[in-house]
């Protein structure tokens, strides 16, 4: 943002100040996830910089935490992540199901007490998630769900679905429905047109929400920590429980490995964005 | 002509606009029958058990079914002088029982509740009263342990007597009733609700305000910029939104340590000495610092989509009529944000009020927050009515803002990235 050239000397000055303020807020954003990285390939047990580390000596470095995480003795990572990956695939299967078909019924125009619903269908994104841990711990030792992992399926299903009928119904509110109307007009059914017209033009949105929905429930820790038993660990649980108890390095391992996965995510859910908006400009 | 023939109607013979009725109404329960799925999962696994914890609250029918011979015998007892030895000889029977079946030990962990001191002596009676000689109970019981000699003990089990109590809603504020059935607050250094509460609102009210302080200039450079940077500084806030909650509260947790790198900067500047470097952590200051940053996107996406809708022409104009770019800035484009500016505050005040995670691992013993007390009483003392009743309190004050927010905001206009 260059200044024209008749600014003053002092709105000059502010506007620097003005710039050296936002780079301090962004350092602040961004910085914390970057000590992760080269602590993570520590070679001692320490969580700071080593001396050696400072003189960016090789052999203070080392993939030691990286090989513990995977080969260690006793490992619950393992474990752990596969029954994260299990729970936040069949979540975000139930969310995005759910989720869109409610947001397909949401963006009609004949939908009846639409404000009322929409707000109590987003809820569980907005209370504290302590109460929904309480409250759905107490409703899965009724049903004799806990510690099973269908009770956290279910679980991260509440928690995943608002996240899916946000995104879902932002889309619907460019959708131009003229194109099911034709489809209806030359013969089709309206599964036949939601499968063939429709969900083709949301499947963006559907998508971005899926991804809400996934890291929703690959990152759900409270819920998970009244529900879950031995077998059900999950990679939170185990972060939670190394970081309550000691911090060791091989949680900035995982931790490093989770930054990954999550950049992939915010990418895939960026192209995705900018795709929706682009369909979205055709059809105006 | 009639008014009748003048009707149009349709093929079928039917008015015209009967017909557009029922294609109304069938359009509406088309669109209901799309939400209904989801709905009726919301309320099986999510309406019912909230209202499960409402019910699990105020239900105190445990122990009065555990006494029930004491609470008849009781009935008829004013409750100023000690009861007369048929609720002695009653609680006898029913404590016995209940040692018959073994669950005394739920009866002392609940009496113990109302009065500190119930456990020991329950317990010294459990023992003694193998040896106890048929009639004259009261004297016998009263020869166990001399608090059975205290009216205050049976009073404390007198007040356990209805099945439905709002006690342990009056115990979340520090207040109980006494004996006299008045609701007075308990002592002073015992008030521990009552900070919890205030602190809970207080660090929600400051994170809000820091996030608002930092999120205005960002999200006003990323609205002004040109697409090429913004989408670039996007990823800045985008990325520590994505990523788990739990690598960021580790990462806090490494810079903010006495050996961390924070405090490695503040040794190097100059600003502490070396020997004694600040707590940093496992205090408020930890709880502000992570809670700030963690919850700080929440703040910038809201602001940041409600600029971009200004105009940078109003600015222009604004100072071409005579402003300064700061009466410009006051006048016309802060007033602009305002709407932004409410969604931000309204959402991070929500999320930070009921924050778990991160005072828990930061936050010490003078960070944590009213959801760490739920917590605690999940997990340690297993008193799951005050858990509930706390629970439900807090997510009285979340729905009241919450609502305030769909009136302001709009659920429907919840932006996410």
């Amino acid at each position: 943002m260059a200044l024209p050239k008749y600014t003053e000397p002092h709105y000059r000055v502010w506007h620097y100040f003005y710039l050296f303020i936002c780079t301090c807020v962004f350092f602040f954003l961004i910085a914390p996830l970057f000590v992760i990285f080269p602590l993570s390939f520590n070679a001692e047990e320490f969580l700071v910089f080593s001396d050696g580390m400072k003189r960016l000596d090789p052999d203070a470095f080392s993939l030691r935490w990286y090989k513990d995480m995977i080969y260690g003795t006793k490992n619950p990572w393992g474990l752990a992540a596969k029954n994260s990956f299990i729970i936040a695939l069949f979540a975000t299967l139930g969310s995005v199901i759910l989720g869109t078909v409610a947001a397909l019924g949401l963006s009609s125009r004949h939908m009846p007490y639409k404000g009322i619903i929409m707000a109590a269908l987003i809820s569980p994104m907005i209370v504290p998630l302590i109460i929904s841990g309480v409250a759905i711990f107490f409703f899965m030792a009724k049903v004799g769900l806990a510690a099973t992992h269908t009770g956290i399926v279910l679980a991260h299903i509440v928690l995943g679905t608002p996240f899916v009928v946000i995104t879902v119904t932002a889309t619907l509110s460019g959708f131009d429905h003229s194109v099911t109307r034709a489809a209806a007009s030359l013969g089709s059914d309206p599964v036949n047109t939601f499968m063939k017209i429709t969900l083709p033009l949301i499947l963006p949105g559907v998508i971005s929400g899926g991804l809400f929905a996934f890291v929703t429930s690959f990152d759900e820790v409270v819920v998970v920590l009244f529900l879950a038993g031995l077998d059900n660990t999950t990679i939170p649980i185990q972060m939670w429980t190394g970081l309550r108890e000691q911090l060791s390095p091989t949680i900035l391992a995982v931790a490093t490995c989770l930054i990954i996965l999550s950049t992939l995510i915010l990418v895939t859910a960026e192209l995705l964005r900018r795709r929706s908006e682009r369909i979205r400009g055709i059809n105006r | 002509m009639s008014s009748e023939t003048q009707k149009i109607l349709t093929t079928d013979g039917i008015p015209l606009e009967e017909s557009l009725k029922k294609a109304e109404k069938k359009n509406k329960l088309k669109a209901f029958l799309l939400v209904c799925p989801l709905l009726l999962f919301l309320i099986i696994t999510y309406v019912f058990p909230i209202g499960d914890m409402l019910f699990r609250s105020i239900d105190d029918r445990m122990v009065t079914n555990m006494l029930p011979k004491t609470y008849k015998a009781m009935e008829k007892w004013d409750g100023k002088d000690l009861p007369d030895e048929e609720v002695f000889e009653a609680f006898y029977l029913d404590y016995k029982k209940l040692v018959e079946e073994k669950t005394f030990g739920k009866l002392a962990t609940q009496l113990n509740y109302e009065k500190n001191g119930f456990k020991s002596i329950l317990k010294k009676l459990k023992r003694k009263m193998k040896k106890f000689e048929e009639g004259n109970y009261k004297e016998q019981i009263m020869g166990v342990h001399k608090r059975w000699a205290n009216v205050e003990y049976w009073r404390a089990l007198k007040r356990r007597a209805p099945a439905y109590s709002y006690s342990k809603y009056l115990k979340g504020v520090d207040m109980y009733e006494n004996e006299n059935g008045k609701i007075v607050q308990v002592p002073e250094d015992r008030r521990v609700h009552k900070i919890l509460w205030v602190r809970t609102v207080e660090v929600a009210f400051f994170v809000t305000v820091l996030c608002f302080l930092m999120a205005y200039p960002i999200a006003h450079l990323l609205a002004t910029l040109p697409m090429k940077y913004s989408n670039l500084l996007m990823i800045c806030v985008l990325l520590p939104f994505w990523t788990s909650l739990l690598v960021r509260t580790a990462s806090w947790m490494i810079l903010l340590q006495q050996q961390g790198i924070v405090n490695d900067f503040f040794v190097w500047i100059g600003l502490v000495s070396d020997e004694n470097r600040p707590e940093m952590m496992y205090n408020k200051t930890g709880t502000y610092v992570a809670m700030t940053q963690i919850l700080l996107p929440f703040m910038v996406l809201p602001l940041y989509s409600v600029m971009k809708t200004i105009s940078p022409s109003l600015m222009r104009a604004g100072k071409s009529l005579g402003g300064t770019p700061f009466v410009a800035f006051w006048k016309v484009y802060f007033p602009l944000t305002i709407p932004g500016i409410g969604a931000g505050c309204l959402l991070v005040f929500i999320l930070a009020i009921g924050y778990y995670i991160t005072p828990a691992l930061v936050g010490g013993a003078s960070g944590t927050l009213i959801s760490n007390q739920i917590a605690f009483h999940m997990k340690s003392t297993l008193d799951w009515s005050f858990a509930s009743a706390m629970g439900l309190m807090l997510l009285t004050g979340v729905l009241a803002i919450y609502w305030v927010y769909n009136k302001l905001v709009g659920v429907d206009n919840i932006k996410l990235g």
